[in-house]
């Protein structure tokens, strides 16, 4: 995904003069093509997040847009105060673009996992949200970045993550993706959990569960149509996230759905749990533990799915 | 797809030096003290004495140094002023006013209700307010980004950022000072208003802040100490930057909080006091203008 970025950037950057890329000491190599292609618009702004989000404002401020990239909670809560007065409150067309979303980075421990970004970012006014499922997201979620007038943040896995998409798909910021369709229950993937929700759908398909498959990039603003018609069309709603159960995409849905339905479809949230996980491993080993691993979404569903009302 | 070209690159015309001499600016200085004694008390706000304090720094940098034109507040080559401290806003709304940037009846609307004047400026509602401050700590980094862009953009245009010295608590300060002397970005003045007192106590006392022109220098940037309120030396100082080429410039201001009012004058009771109608009055007659000016 990283690398899908870093090609995109380079040639949008190299067709529009106004795109510059802050880095916060991260991405060695990867960005030598955007350094050699875009001279003189590549800033190492070092360890120091606070420093380099503001900058960010201020280049926004003056007819530039900034690309900021880090790792997750570096580029998202260690600024947030910067984020939320000189982004968000000025309505500046910043891009926030975090690697290493969720548990991406397991093995580095909990300082590196981001299980509550989505939450604190949907949380401020003029702030877009969206994690890509897979490359082709990533190409058209920073195109659509692009074209906004305030802040937008892309929370990114890493690299080597399958490629979902045959090929890239209409991408349009706040419309889900319908992966596969389905008559029992709807399973809405959020970022990276899009792989393991289809196979989690196969799953389901092999115990006679028909489920539907939406990948729902964007978390805020939610796609509100896709979500009444999940509801009013499949007796459970499920929402899978590499991201806390609370504030993410579930809390979103959560939220959405207690003013607008009615005797639909339950919500079941699958993501992270409320604590820390301190223990080593890597993100397939965080996922298993954590019950985030295919076989364990989809027997939470058939579980879920048996309890339901008549 | 936008280039830089479609940017309007458009000069400034009307950059004549200003004639006003020492004495008109005493005059204008003494006029804005006034006017920002009376916001407080008007607008029942707090922050005089750190308003009171910034005064000159903004007279020299509003009538001898920026090149802006009030009538053109979003010129892209227009010279960027930041106050950081965002809590002395009324001075910096005053200081607009009479520069010409909007009517100064409407700095009446000071912290009324409904009005465009709140007591720290949000983005944009006021002609001339480059960056909503209040939050210690940005406004330094938001000015790097700009001075940035005008290296990139290929313009000519200074950023000057006045930062109070309680606010260097704020670690953000530092890694914008180690950024902007990275990247030599001699188009950037820092001013800091040294009054020595920060909110509730000395700043020397709550941080160990001193000595300021030895930390800034040791962060890569060219600082100098100057009277603050010498309205001249501070514009010889703002206008002579850089005072080395390839490095950013401090200037070191020393203040004094609640300046140009006796029973003001270092009183820190004056950081959140608002003047009662005597207390307005004799302020005003010290600094000898009247009520209405």
């Amino acid at each position: 995904m990283r690398n899908a970025f870093a090609k995109e950037l380079t040639a949008l950057g190299e067709q529009d003069e106004r795109i510059v890329l802050l880095s916060g000491d991260i991405g060695n190599r990867m960005f030598d093509d955007f350094k050699s292609r875009c001279p003189g618009r590549f800033f190492n702004c070092g360890i120091a997040e606070g420093n380099m989000m503001s900058m960010a404002a201020g280049l926004a401020m003056s007819g530039m847009r900034p690309v900021v990239y880090t790792i997750v909670p570096f580029v998202t809560t260690r600024c947030l105060e910067q984020i939320r007065v000189d982004v968000c409150y000025h309505r500046v067309p910043v891009i926030i673009v975090g690697v290493g979303g969720g548990l991406a980075y397991a093995s580095l421990g909990a300082t590196h996992h981001s299980c509550e970004d989505i939450g604190f970012l949907r949380l401020l006014p003029n702030m877009t949200v969206v994690c890509p499922a897979d490359s082709a997201e990533t190409r058209g979620a920073f195109r659509a970045a692009l074209e906004c007038e305030h802040g937008v943040y892309i929370r990114l896995g890493k690299k080597g993550e399958p490629d979902v998409h045959r090929q890239d798909p209409t991408f349009k910021l706040g419309k889900a993706i319908l992966m596969r369709d389905g008559r029992d229950v709807t399973l809405i993937s959020t970022g990276n959990m899009l792989p393991t929700t289809i196979e989690a759908a196969d799953l389901l398909a092999a115990s006679s569960v028909s489920a539907r498959v939406i990948s729902m990039h964007t978390v805020k603003p939610l796609d509100e149509e896709t979500l009444a018609e999940a509801f009013a069309s499949t007796s459970l709603v499920v929402t899978i996230e590499e991201h806390s159960v609370i504030g993410g995409l579930g809390g979103a849905v959560a939220e959405w759905q207690s003013e607008h339905t009615s005797g639909g479809g339950r919500l079941l949230r699958i993501g992270t749990p409320d604590h820390f996980l301190h223990e080593a491993g890597n993100q397939r080993h965080a996922r298993r533990v954590l019950h985030l691993d295919a076989e364990s979404i989809a027997a939470r569903i058939l579980q879920s799915s048996r309890h339901a009302p008549p | 797809m936008a280039t830089l070209k479609t940017i309007n690159c458009k000069r400034f015309s009307q950059l004549m030096p200003r004639s006003d001499t020492t004495t008109d600016l005493h005059r204008i200085a003494r006029e804005l003290r006034a006017r920002v004694i009376r916001m407080s008390h008007d607008g029942r706000a707090p922050h005089l004495g750190s308003s009171l304090s910034c005064i000159d720094i903004l007279v020299a940098a509003y009538w001898r140094c920026l090149k802006i034109d009030p009538a053109t507040p979003l010129d892209p080559d227009r010279d960027r002023f930041i106050l950081s401290k965002g809590h002395a806003a009324a001075a910096l709304y005053a200081t607009l006013a009479k520069r010409g940037f909007f009517d100064a009846d409407e700095l009446h609307t000071y912290n009324v209700a409904g009005s465009r004047f709140p007591e720290q400026p949000s983005p944009r509602a006021v002609p001339g307010v480059e960056a909503a401050t209040g939050s210690l700590g940005h406004g330094l980094s938001i000015g790097l980004g700009m001075a940035l862009a005008s290296r990139v953009q290929n313009r000519d245009c200074r950023v000057i950022t006045v930062l109070s010295d309680g606010e260097c608590n704020e670690g953000t300060v530092w890694e914008a000072a180690m950024f902007a002397a990275a990247q030599r970005l001699d188009n950037v003045t820092v001013i800091v208003d040294f009054n020595r007192w920060q909110a509730t106590d000395r700043s020397e006392e709550v941080m160990a802040i001193s000595p300021l022109v030895d930390k800034w220098q040791a962060f890569g940037w060219s600082a100098v100490e100057v009277d603050g309120h010498d309205v001249e030396a501070l514009a010889d100082y703002m206008n002579g930057a850089p005072l080395d080429a390839g490095k950013p410039t401090a200037i070191i201001a020393r203040t004094t909080k609640g300046k140009g009012v006796s029973f003001m004058e270092d009183d820190n009771n004056w950081h959140y006091r608002i003047p009662n109608d005597d207390e307005l009055q004799a302020a005003l007659d010290e600094l000898g203008v009247a009520a209405d000016a």
